[in-house]
């Protein structure tokens, strides 16, 4: 299969450390245009770290991030969010009403945002316009999740970032998500990383997946590789047992 | 009052002295060393005060302020270590409170420009200025600290860091003024101000004396807002670093 792949984000040799423990031990990898590569692996291996790196919330202790072949830091870094948007694994919310969080973006740039627009977007989530004006505080954890990935849908990213995003969803809404994200990552050519503790999902929406564990990049790959892995870590991983 | 008539008032040393030790406090330490410390230390500006009063020099005048400033630093700085050069931050502020209310209150001759006036007044303000300052660093550092996933929010949706920190400002600010906005509304009911006490105490006229109290509250309110608002945007760009990224650690 020969097939032309755009990296879109390159990370070379970054590693990730505090004063006290290293997050992220010396990872490399590309990430190419319009496909959905998927992060797995347990909790505590470093993807939401490897996530924040590719919108520079964070920035690497060593190595480099390269964002379509430039340098991270070359990019200004309001304008590198708005392109390279990420929905937060804990969907924070801000006071106010769902409009006023879906507004955010628009808010931070001192535009309005037409009412209309907020009730496609919502629409698009799967909750209806009585939502505009509740209090976003009020939501269950579900809902929240929708609005947060709305909000993030806002700026029109070229590059989604996406955190164990259906964590809190009922199985059919999981259904309504992925097949919203499917659809946005096909009609725009969207590049997405999309973390997920799930491993049917990562094989029902990633073209490509890395596996991490202990702030490694063991493995990656098309997602098959999860399957009929050599690695013995990866085997347990993908069966369910998560130690290591 | 007479040194012998003033020795008596250590009966009110002895009350909760022996309370405590009767109810097994454990406050008997603590009490001596404040009753020791507070005699030496008022015993020392008493005499200090009379000292710069007399000669009416302004080099004195300024070295007490200088002195009020150095100590009131000190003491609110340790509110702030995480925040990279908070010391010469809560100066600053504590210099233009203290420059712009003397202006005012000289520059206008609303008071005379003498020693008697302006230290005791300084060091109301300067007092004032020091616990605002600690008591916005104190709900400033907490906000930011319970509040990082929505400031990282903000960050990772195009703000500024101005924009992402703008929440825990305000209601810091906000949170360290109520005090001295709330004590006043309530002043004279139950409690009758210190200085005015004082000033009754000392035979001057009470409404003169209420006319000095009045001075010092529209001047505490002065001192409450400009100290938080300065402290605050003086502060809160150390949190980021020049990629707009929060630091890891208040
Ligand atoms: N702000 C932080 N300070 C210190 N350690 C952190 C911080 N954030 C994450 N960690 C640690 O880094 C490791 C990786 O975290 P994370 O990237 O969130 O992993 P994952 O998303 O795979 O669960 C964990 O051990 C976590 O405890
Ligand atoms: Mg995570």
């Amino acid at each position: 299969m020969t097939q032309f792949h755009e990296t879109v984000i390159k990370f070379e040799n970054v590693c990730y450390e505090t004063e006290q423990l290293s997050i992220l031990n010396n990872v490399s990898g590309e990430f190419y245009k319009g496909k959905i590569t998927t992060l797995v692996g347990p909790s505590g291996a470093g993807k939401t770290t490897l996530l924040k790196l590719c919108n520079g919330l964070y920035s690497p202790t060593s190595g480099e991030v390269y964002i379509q072949n430039k340098p991270i830091n070359s990019y200004e870094p309001t304008t590198l969010r708005r392109n390279v948007g990420i929905v937060l694994q804990s969907a924070p919310i801000l006071k106010g009403t769902v409009y006023e969080n879906l507004a955010l973006p628009y808010t931070l740039q001192n535009k309005k945002f037409p009412k209309t627009e907020a009730i496609k977007f919502l629409n698009n989530v799967g909750l209806d316009e009585s939502f505009l004006h509740r209090h976003a505080e009020d939501l269950s954890g579900g809902q929240r999740q929708k609005v947060s990935i709305a909000r993030t849908f806002i700026n029109h990213p070229e590059v989604l970032l996406l955190d164990e995003i259906t964590s809190a969803l009922d199985p059919s809404s999981v259904n309504d998500i992925e097949q919203l994200i499917l659809k946005i990552n096909q009609k725009y050519q969207v590049t997405m990383i999309w973390i997920t503790h799930n491993i049917e999902q990562a094989k029902r929406v990633g073209d490509y997946t890395w596996v991490m564990m202990n702030g490694q990049l063991l493995e990656s790959g098309e997602t098959n590789i999860l399957w009929n892995n050599s690695n013995k870590y990866i085997q347990n991983f993908v069966s369910g047992v998560q130690e290591v | 009052m007479s040194y012998t008539t003033l020795s008596l008032t250590l009966i009110f040393v002895l009350i909760p002295l022996f309370l405590s030790k009767t109810l097994k406090l454990g406050l008997e330490k603590d009490t001596i060393i404040a009753t020791v410390r507070s005699i030496i230390q008022l015993l020392i500006v008493g005499y200090v005060l009379k000292f710069v009063f007399e000669t009416e020099s302004i080099v004195y005048i300024l070295l007490m302020i200088t002195l009020m400033i150095v100590a009131a630093t000190l003491n609110a700085r340790k509110k702030g270590k995480a925040i990279k050069g908070i010391t010469w931050k809560i100066a600053l502020t504590l210099i233009v409170v203290e420059v712009v209310t003397q202006g005012i209150l000289l520059g206008l001759h609303i008071v005379p420009a003498t020693a008697q006036y302006i230290i005791p007044i300084s060091g109301m303000l300067i007092g004032n200025s020091m616990v605002l300052s600690i008591l916005f660093l104190n709900r400033f550092t907490a906000e930011v600290e319970s509040s990082r996933d929505q400031i990282e929010l903000i960050l990772s949706l195009g703000g500024t860091p101005k924009q992402a920190i703008h929440k825990q400002l305000t209601n810091s600010i906000k949170a360290s003024m109520i005090p001295t906005i709330e004590s006043q509304k309530t002043i004279g009911l139950v409690q009758l101000p210190g200085m005015m006490s004082g000033q009754i105490i000392g035979g001057a006229d009470p409404v003169q004396a209420v006319q000095f109290q009045i001075l010092i509250i529209f001047g505490l309110l002065t001192t409450a807002a400009l100290s938080s608002i300065m402290v605050g945007f003086l502060s809160y760009p150390t949190l980021f670093n020049e990629r707009m990224q929060i630091l890891k650690s208040v």
